[in-house]
């Protein structure tokens, strides 16, 4: 593939990504609370009056771009930026989801290989673990962090919760997906069932786990964020959160700042995994093209 | 086959072998797949198997190589069993697609059956060099599958049908997917490597040239219930090449084993009419 090829879908998302600011603004242009700037950079006074008025976005609810930019850059009281302490925070979060990914990766993938083996709890289990996915994450998370009082673990714990079933149900899928006569070429071999799961099954499946580790990568971040509410735990980006919606009412751009923090460890988490995909399956042949 | 061979010469003896499958659920009907076949397969014989679809040629290798059960009769295959044969590792299968695994280099995938059966490095190594340099595609070790033509794919195939040296190299339908000229090309292929390794060959085909180019004995098969109407022996020369297409008894060996296809559908045309007739009355 070629540098340009390769930069393509990098520029497409800048593209709508620089559309949606856009739009952002146009909106408050349109129907926002109206501008008062006083000499921006010794520039003249600038006023508008939008000729609308829309609740959704007025000053509270989408403040500014620039305003939220600003926030990024306020001093909080230890004369430590916004910015800085959100960037730890989104460390430590980090670290939690991507203990939770690894541990709901391995799970999943041992939970396919017993499930592919044992038929009967194939039928049976596959219907509970869906069932545990419908079952809103905020419902789950106290039980594991505060039931356990396993702290930053426990946070770990409930990523691995979101990110095991996509994991699993990719796994068995991948490993199924071989020929039926490679299969035959198998046992044409006497190869016995550890055999076709090391030398067939499980070479099989990436193409297929790479899909669900994308899926999964996002999820494990958000069941960090959303695990550290009932922990308590202050550190991460579920707590600057939380922090920033009590001050929503005066500083609504602190919760946008923290909000687009998470977006940015979102992104972080699936552009890691995109990268691991393109070096995992270089050996494999492209057949569809990779939705990156 | 008026005189049966000495045991140590046969590799696969077929005895009375029937194949039925069974529906599930209510609708689905009951198979009648192969019926009372008997065939011997002398070391070194190259048989093809032909007739109709679902003549039940495939299932017959199937059966052969142990990919699925037999409902009544015996398969011996160089003396054993075929579940003994299988797990003594004695066969060789190449399938109509190549089934090479994608994330594996051809050398490796020529490897795998030796990976399966514990070879040291080194000798797996050797081995498949050996097997590749055979198919002369020793200089595309190194690639990947998906990187070779269809017909390069195939030989990648029979190179690693031939890795374990087995007794008997069961192929169905090895080169159906092929243009016609990479087609021939492989016919002239196949028959080198087979002349080279001496091996046995059951190749399942729906081709009347191809099964008469390559075979020592052309296997003539009818559908419903899959039976053995005709055993034709080819009697060209042992060694072939692109001037037997053109013999005269070549020609008249395919119009043998056409004709006798014909007699097979004939019959079941036959049995129609009779059916109708004896609605009638």
């Amino acid at each position: 593939m070629s540098a340009r090829r390769r930069l393509r879908p990098a520029l497409g998302f800048l593209l709508i990504v620089a559309l949606i600011l856009v739009a952002w603004e146009v909106a408050k242009l349109l129907a926002g609370d109206p501008w008062r700037y006083e000499d921006i950079l010794g520039g003249p006074a600038f006023y508008w009056d939008p000729p609308l008025r829309w609740k959704p976005v007025n000053d509270l609810n989408l403040p500014h771009l620039w305003t939220i930019f600003g926030a990024f850059w306020e001093l909080d009281a230890k004369g430590e930026t916004y910015v800085s302490s959100l960037v730890g925070a989104a460390w430590f979060t980090m670290r939690e989801s991507l203990l939770g990914f690894f541990m709901g990766a391995g799970i999943g993938l041992g939970l396919a290989i017993v499930l592919i083996h044992v038929k009967v709890l194939e039928r049976g289990l596959v219907p509970l673990l869906v069932a545990s996915q419908t079952v809103p994450i905020i419902a789950i998370a106290p039980v594991v962090v505060v039931g356990l009082r396993a702290g930053w673990f426990g946070v770990a714990i409930v990523a691995t919760y979101l990110t095991f079933f996509p994991v699993t149900i990719a796994a068995i899928r991948g490993m199924r997906a071989a020929d039926p006569r490679a299969f035959e070429l198998m046992r044409s071999y006497a190869a016995g069932r550890r055999t076709v799961l090391r030398k067939l099954r499980l070479p099989a499946s990436p193409p297929y786990l790479f899909t669900a580790f994308k899926i999964a990568a996002t999820a494990s971040v958000v069941g960090a964020i959303v695990g550290e509410f009932p922990a308590g735990i202050r550190d991460g980006l579920g707590g600057a959160l939380l922090q920033a919606m009590q001050y929503y009412s005066f500083s609504p751009q602190d919760l946008w700042a923290a909000i687009a923090a998470c977006a940015g460890v979102g992104i972080i988490a699936f552009l890691l995994v995109v990268a691991a995909e393109r070096l995992a399956l270089r050996n494999y042949r492209q057949i569809e093209d990779q939705a990156t | 086959m008026t005189e049966r061979p000495t045991t140590d010469d046969v590799v696969v003896d077929l005895r009375g072998v029937s194949k039925v499958f069974e529906g599930r659920g209510q609708k689905a009907a009951r198979v009648e797949a192969l019926s009372g076949i008997d065939l011997s397969v002398r070391r070194g014989e190259f048989i093809s198997l032909i007739g109709p679809s679902g003549c039940g040629k495939s299932t017959l290798l199937r059966i052969v190589g142990d990919l699925i059960g037999v409902s009544d009769g015996t398969v011996m295959v160089n003396g054993k069993l075929a579940r003994e044969a299988r797990l003594a590792r004695e066969y060789g299968m190449v399938f109509q697609a190549p089934v090479l695994f994608d994330w594996r280099t051809v050398q490796r995938n020529v490897e795998l059956p030796l990976e399966i059966i514990g070879r040291p490095k080194e000798e797996r190594e050797a081995r498949a060099r050996e097997m590749l340099a055979l198919v002369e595609l020793g200089d595309f070790a190194g690639h990947h599958p998906w990187q070779l033509s269809g017909g390069m794919q195939q030989r990648a195939a029979i190179a690693r049908a031939l890795a374990l040296d087995p007794a008997i190299l069961l192929m169905d339908e090895p080169f159906g997917a092929l243009d016609e000229m990479t087609r021939e090309r492989m016919n002239l292929e196949l028959l080198r490597i087979w002349e080279r390794t001496a091996t046995t060959v059951i190749f399942v085909t729906h081709s009347i040239p191809e099964a008469v180019f390559l075979s020592t004995r052309v296997v003539v098969m009818s559908a419903r219930p899959g039976r053995i109407t005709k055993i034709v022996p080819v009697d060209l020369p042992h060694h072939r090449d692109v001037e037997t297409r053109e013999m005269e008894r070549y020609f008249e060996l395919v119009t043998e084993v056409r004709e006798s296809l014909r007699g097979s559908e004939g019959e079941a045309v036959d049995l129609r009419r009779v059916a109708a007739e004896g609605l009638s009355a």
